[in-house]
C-alpha cells in the first residue's frame, strides 16, 4: 500500500530523515517507534508532501506520489491525524468533521454514514458535537483528530503519537479504537508512537528509528521480546540502539 | 435633532462603504497573515471600471436605470475581481513562504503600480459623472432644517446590508467558508485534509476585490467624482475600520467601517471637516493603545 524508498527530508537545514526505506501493507497496522526527535514525526509529514522528500521515492497503491501537492495526496486517500492534533479551534466538533470529508468527493449518504461511523467509535464526539474544538480536553481533541481523518473514508491511516499527554484510561480507549478500525473495518494504520509497548501490542510489525533511519525492523511481537528494544523504549529505557541499517532480530 | 439624524445617515451610508473594503483587509490578514496594502487601490480600479461601464451603457440607454445599475455593478464586480486574483498570483504568491516584511514591501509596490497605471490610462484629471440616480425622501421637517435620505443613500445601505448577508452566509454556512476559515485556523493542516490551500487564497482574493468594486461602484454613484488617488484615503481608512473592528475579524470589519463613518460624519457635521481624517485616525491610535486587538478581535495569544 505505501512504499518508501531512500526518504531523505530537511526541516530548514537540518536534516531529518537519512535514507528511510519501509513498507507497509494493505490491512496491517504498522508501527515506527524511536525516541523523541529521531524523525518519526517527519517521516508522516514527508509521506504528505510537507516537507517534500529531497530524495527518494514515495509510492503509494503503486503511484510515485513523492512531488504530489499535499491536498492530492489527501484526495488520493492518505489521512493523516498529525502530531500535536491541530483540531481547528475556532470551529465546532462538528464542522471539524465536516472538514475532515474534504478529501473524499461523495455523497451526502456517504457522508452521513461516516459521521454515524465515528460516532459510534466515539460517542463523546457526539455529546459534543456543537462545542468549539478549542475547548475539549486533550483526549477528545485526539478522538476528534482520529474521526476527522476517518471522515474522508482514507485507506490509510496515520496516526502521529496519539497518547502523547492523555491519561492512562483514555490511551486504552484510543488504542482500543485504532485496533478495532483495523479488525472490522481493514483499515490500513501506520502508527507513530513514543508509547512502544501499547503501539507493538497492537501492531503487526515494526520499525524502529534512531537519527533518521531505520535501525530495526520486524514482528511487532518479535521486537516486544527483543533485548535492544526492550532495553531502549520499554523497561525504562535508559539502553541505546545503534543508528544505521539493522536487520530483523 | 434634526441635524443629528442627518449626520447618521450620512454616517451609516459611508460606513457601509468603508465596511465593504474593509472585508477585504481582514479576510486575506486572517488566511494569510499579511495587510494588502494594493486593497485601496483594488476599489479604485473598481470604482473607474464603474464610470467606464456607465458611460459606455449610457449611449445605448434602454432598460432603465434598475438594469443599467445591475449590469454596472456586476462588470465592475467581475473585472475588479480579476484584477484581485492577478495582483494574488503575481505579487503574492510567488513570495509565500519568505518573511512577512517581502509580501508587505511587495503589497505596497503593487499599489504604487496601480496607481500610476491607472493614471497613465485614464489621465490625472477627475473623472465626474452625472447623477444617475436623484432624489430621495424627506424623513423629517424642521423649523430650519429638513433631513433627507436620498435614494443612492438607500441603495447602498441596502445593498451592503444584503451583500453582507450573503456574504456572512457564504462564510458560516458554505463548504467554501469552511475551508476559507480552516485555512485561516492552520493552512498546513487543511492541505492534510485536502483543501486546496492556493485556490483558496485565490477566492478570498477575488472576494474582497469584487465587496471592493460594490463599494467603488456605490461611491461614484454618491459622490460623482472619483480620480485615481480616491484608493489611498479610502484604503487607509478601511483598514483602521478593520484594526479597530479587531483585524482578523469579518464582524469587527463590518463594526468598525460603520463606526469610523459614524466618527467621521459627527466629527465633519459638528466641529470641522477638515480635521475629519484626524478623528479618525485618533479613534485608531486610542484603540491600539488600550485595546490592541480591536473591539471584536482576539488577542494574539491563544491557549490550544
Amino acid at each position: 500500500m505505501l512504499r518508501i524508498d531512500g526518504a531523505h527530508a530537511f526541516y530548514g537545514h537540518i536534516q531529518a530523515l537519512r535514507g528511510v526505506s519501509l513498507d507497509v501493507q494493505e490491512g496491517e497496522i504498522v508501527t515506527l517507534i524511536g525516541a523523541n526527535g529521531a524523525g518519526k514525526s517527519t517521516l508522516l509529514m514527508t509521506v504528505c508532501g510537507n516537507p517534500r522528500a529531497a530524495a527518494g521515492e514515495i509510492l503509494f497503491r503503486g503511484e510515485d506520489i513523492t512531488r504530489w501537492p499535499t491536498h492530492r495526496i489527501a484526495r488520493a486517500g492518505i489521512a493523516h491525524a498529525p502530531e500535536g492534533r491541530r483540531i481547528f479551534p475556532r470551529m465546532t466538533v462538528m464542522e471539524n468533521l465536516q472538514m475532515g470529508a474534504v478529501a473524499a468527493a461523495e455523497d451526502d449518504a456517504r457522508r452521513a454514514a461516516r459521521l454515524e461511523h465515528v460516532f459510534g467509535l466515539f460517542p463523546r464526539l457526539a455529546e459534543r458535537r456543537f462545542q468549539r474544538g478549542g475547548t475539549l480536553s486533550g483526549g477528545e481533541q485526539q478522538m476528534l483528530a482520529i474521526g476527522r481523518a476517518l471522515m474522508s473514508g482514507p485507506k490509510l491511516l496515520l496516526l502521529d503519537e496519539p497518547s502523547l499527554g492523555l491519561a492512562p484510561i483514555m490511551v486504552r480507549t484510543i488504542f482500543d479504537a485504532i485496533a478495532t478500525l483495523n479488525r472490522e473495518d481493514g483499515l490500513t494504520v501506520f502508527l507513530v508512537e513514543q508509547n512502544a509497548y501499547m503501539a507493538l501490542r497492537i501492531a503487526h510489525r515494526g520499525y524502529v528509528m534512531v537519527n533518521g533511519a531505520i535501525a530495526m525492523s520486524g514482528d511487532a511481537a518479535a521486537l516486544l521480546a527483543d533485548e535492544e528494544v526492550r532495553a531502549a523504549y520499554l523497561d525504562g529505557g535508559h539502553g541505546k540502539i545503534a543508528a544505521g541499517e539493522g536487520g530483523a532480530p | 435633532m434634526e441635524y443629528f439624524l442627518q449626520q447618521l445617515i450620512n454616517g451609516l451610508t459611508l460606513g457601509a462603504i468603508y465596511g465593504l473594503i474593509a472585508i477585504g483587509y481582514t479576510m486575506v490578514y486572517g488566511i494569510v497573515g499579511m495587510i494588502n496594502f494594493a486593497h485601496g487601490e483594488i476599489y479604485m480600479i473598481g470604482a473607474f471600471i464603474a464610470v467606464i461601464a456607465f458611460a459606455i451603457l449610457g449611449p445605448l440607454g434602454g432598460g432603465g436605470v434598475v438594469v443599467a445599475l445591475l449590469v454596472v455593478l456586476l462588470v465592475s464586480m467581475l473585472l475588479t475581481a480579476v484584477y484581485g486574483w492577478t495582483l494574488e498570483r503575481l505579487a503574492y504568491r510567488p513570495l509565500r513562504g519568505s518573511p512577512r516584511l517581502a509580501a508587505l514591501i511587495s503589497a505596497i509596490g503593487m499599489s504604487i503600480f496601480l496607481q500610476n497605471y491607472v493614471q497613465l490610462a485614464q489621465g490625472a484629471r477627475t473623472k465626474a459623472m452625472q447623477p444617475v440616480i436623484t432624489g430621495g425622501i424627506e424623513v423629517m421637517k424642521g423649523e430650519t432644517f429638513t433631513v433627507t435620505l436620498s435614494y443612492v443613500q438607500i441603495m447602498i445601505m441596502v445593498l451592503t446590508l444584503a451583500l453582507m448577508a450573503g456574504f456572512w452566509t457564504v462564510i458560516a454556512r458554505t463548504p467554501l467558508g469552511r475551508a476559507q476559515r480552516a485555512c485561516e485556523q492552520d493552512r498546513a493542516m487543511a492541505a492534510l485534509l485536502g483543501v486546496d490551500v492556493d485556490r483558496t487564497i485565490s477566492l478570498t482574493f477575488v472576494i474582497g476585490a469584487a465587496l471592493a468594486a460594490v463599494a467603488g461602484t456605490m461611491v461614484v454613484l454618491y459622490y460623482g467624482v472619483i480620480d485615481f488617488f480616491i484608493g489611498f484615503l479610502a484604503g487607509i481608512k478601511a483598514f483602521t475600520a478593520a484594526v479597530l473592528g479587531g483585524i482578523g475579524s469579518i464582524p469587527g470589519a463590518m463594526l468598525g467601517g460603520l463606526l469610523i463613518g459614524l466618527i467621521e460624519a459627527f466629527w465633519s457635521g459638528y466641529f470641522s471637516i477638515e480635521y475629519k481624517d484626524v478623528a479618525a485616525f485618533s479613534i485608531l491610535v486610542l484603540v491600539l493603545i488600550f485595546r490592541p486587538s480591536g473591539l471584536l478581535g482576539r488577542p494574539e495569544v491563544e491557549k490550544v
